[in-house]
């Protein structure tokens, strides 16, 4: 037998796991440092973590432009993962800001919960730069690892409880449909390269036929789709969303998000690319039904934390259109709308952490009631971040959605477009009713417990910044996703 | 010999795997999963699959079964009452009646039994099925070996947050 060690260090280019490497590392140091502290002190590990991301974004940067392939074909880190990397430290700074005072307001200043987040980023990582199945199963696997602790972390409150327990059943279920997907196709094809696997599809000459590479494509696309949040998969999604910490809410409805996005592209663009027919017909109708049902049973929640989890799913629905599309306008529709989700829905979840009371029993409309006289900037931001979540111009939620129906025009899908506009319309009413009672309602509170804690005013900042910026100059920012196609 | 050898393995898990699901005491239930684990592990020897079936005893038959076992006794689950699960049982039936007709039809096929890839059944016997398994992994799979150990001090990090008494 050749040497092993030899054939193994050959292969191995850290350069292409630079950026989830170095964030281990700031994890596992953490986690360190964290037991020396006393009881009940944070801070610093919140402010170690921002360093963390930071550098983690200086490396991720200077590799733009700079593909490396490295472990033998398991990861290449190229534009596409630089773009979803960064979308994904940006979600994970932006929460990470919000986190600290909450955490001391909830009653549960315990300082894991930092690496937790720099460990799922990592995860992101991984299935954004991953080439190979394993790789990508593997980093889905620890970022959803690290999702079910944190959704549960609030161990005293039942509805955190409910969270975590639900997210971990559900998420152990659409694991194991993921990975017979992976199973099979590994069975059809010999190999769990994602380029190796088109490659074989391709010399096969009943692909569409062939029940094995079939039943695990659908299978495959359920475990992501199940990430998504795309209806039939959206079940836990509302209660979970929820039922977590504030921060973590909306940390997984962008951060993960953005990840498994990636990866179900570079699966199904470059894996199943044979496939593409009857993989768009099957994303036109998950597309419309997510769209719709997200919608639809938006309108009739009371709670806003819940309006907002039912608002995601929609806006997952909004993505697919992107995949549908299959062109390289959608494509690159999807990258950027990913990054103006992130800036935009992470901004509202920031501003119910802080009018948040202790237990968060009062983020109903009614307890939104006066808000925007009472603090005018929590207001006026709040409205800033609805606006782009309708996708009125000119924030960033307009052009996002622009760029993605312009690739569903492109590629002749007319009525697909035209529905996804119909439903916009629709998101309308219950965005604007949350408006209504801020600024339409006589309040019944007067909000005096608000703190306005300096970290997450700078998060709702950065997040105003991003969504005004994108939403004006998108142009900078769209060139950057064009070149981020692989 | 061997043919005779599989179908009594097989009569024998198939039995077992029954009374998984018949048996009202949990503890009773978990044995029988025992024997069931261990038939597959000698259909792993008779496919020449030695090191999947020493992962089959020791990761299955011993570190899950151990776990199952605490769960019970941590969770004090008696056993069930009297209530009988019928409903279903006809609909479970049909499912498997289908799902073996369904998988026959394929197998005989041809279009799913093939072999595919670099590993075929020569090169299994010339390198050893342990070998390969551990070349594929510190060679091909180094990257998602490394990332499993992430996953597990994420996994262990989280068990203890979730279950420590005092935060």
């Amino acid at each position: 037998m050749e040497n092993l060690a030899q054939i193994a260090m050959e292969s191995v280019n850290f350069q292409a796991i630079m950026p989830s490497l170095v964030l281990c590392c700031f994890g596992m140091v953490l986690l360190l440092v964290s037991v020396f502290l006393e009881r009940g002190r944070t801070a610093p590990i919140c402010w170690l973590s921002i360093i963390g991301l930071v550098v983690t974004g200086i490396i991720s940067i200077n590799g733009w432009n700079d593909p490396q392939a490295g472990f033998a074909g398991g990861v290449v880190l190229d534009n596409f993962a630089t773009f979803f990397n960064l979308t994904c430290l940006i979600a994970a700074g932006l929460t990470i800001l919000m986190s600290d005072s909450y955490l001391h307001r909830e009653g549960y200043p315990v300082a894991e919960y930092y690496p937790l987040i720099l460990f799922t980023t990592a995860g992101a990582m991984w299935m954004a730069s991953g080439t190979d199945l394993m790789t990508i199963f593997l980093g889905l696997e620890v970022l959803s690892v690290s999702l079910y602790v944190l959704a549960g972390f609030f161990r005293g409150q039942l509805r955190s409880n409910e969270a975590g327990l639900k997210y971990f059943f559900l998420g152990a279920f659409s694991t194991g449909f993921m990975l017979y997907g992976v199973a099979l196709l590994y069975g059809v094809t010999g190999t769990t390269k994602v380029a190796g696997i088109a490659e074989a599809i391709r010399l096969m000459p009943d692909a569409s036929s062939n029940p094995m590479i079939i039943a695990g494509a659908i299978l495959l696309s359920i475990g992501f789709l199940f990430k998504i949040g795309a209806a039939p998969f959206h079940m836990w999604t509302p209660d979970v969303y929820q039922g977590a910490p504030t921060p973590i809410t909306a940390f997984m409805s962008a951060g993960p998000k953005a990840a498994a996005f990636a990866a179900f592209m570079r699966v199904t663009y470059i894996s199943l690319d044979s496939l593409q027919v009857d993989m768009s017909a099957m994303f036109w109708v998950l597309a419309v039904l997510t769209m719709t049902i997200g919608n639809f049973v938006a309108i009739a929640q009371k709670d806003v934390k819940r309006m907002l989890a039912f608002s995601s799913i929609s806006h997952a629905g909004y993505a697919l259109v992107g995949m549908v599309a299959w062109n390289e306008v959608g494509f690159s529709g999807i990258l950027f709308y990913m990054l103006v989700y992130t800036f935009m829905n992470i901004g509202a979840f920031a501003v119910l952490v802080l009018i948040g009371k202790q237990g968060e029993d009062n983020l109903t409309l009614d307890g939104m009631a006066g808000l925007g006289y009472k603090r005018p900037f929590l207001g006026v931001a709040m409205a800033i971040f609805l606006f782009s979540l309708m996708g009125l111009p000119p924030t960033a939620g307009f052009t996002g959605k622009f760029f993605i129906f312009a690739g569903a025009l492109k590629a002749g899908y007319v009525w697909l477009a035209i529905l996804g506009v119909l439903n916009s319309a629709v998101s309308l009413y219950y965005y604007l009713r949350v408006m209504v009672y801020m600024y339409f309602r006589d309040p019944v509170e007067d909000f005096s417990w608000v703190k306005m804690e300096m970290a997450t005013i700078v998060s709702i900042l950065i997040a105003i910044a991003g969504v005004l910026y994108l939403g004006v100059l998108p142009g900078p920012v769209m060139e950057l996703a064009k070149l981020s196609i692989f | 010999m061997e043919a005779m050898l599989f179908y009594l393995v097989a009569l024998v898990s198939v039995i077992s795997a029954f009374f998984v699901t018949k048996c009202r005491n949990p503890i009773n239930s978990a044995l029988c999963l025992v024997t069931t684990f261990l038939c597959l592990a000698v259909f792993y020897v008779m496919l020449q699959a030695p090191f999947m079936a020493a992962i089959q005893i020791m990761v299955y038959a011993g570190a899950i079964m151990v776990l199952i076992i605490f769960v019970i006794m941590l969770l004090n689950i008696g056993s069930v009452g009297k209530s009988r699960y019928t409903h279903g049982v006809a609909g479970a039936i049909v499912l498997s009646f289908l799902s073996f007709i369904v998988a026959a039809k394929f197998i005989a096929g041809g279009t799913v039994s093939k072999a595919v890839g670099d590993i075929s059944a020569e090169v299994v016997q010339s390198y050893g099925h342990t070998e390969l398994i551990g070349k594929a992994m510190f060679t091909e799979f180094l990257l998602p070996f490394e990332i499993a150990s992430i996953l597990l001090l994420v996994a262990i990090v989280g068990a203890v947050i979730l279950s420590k008494r005092k935060v």
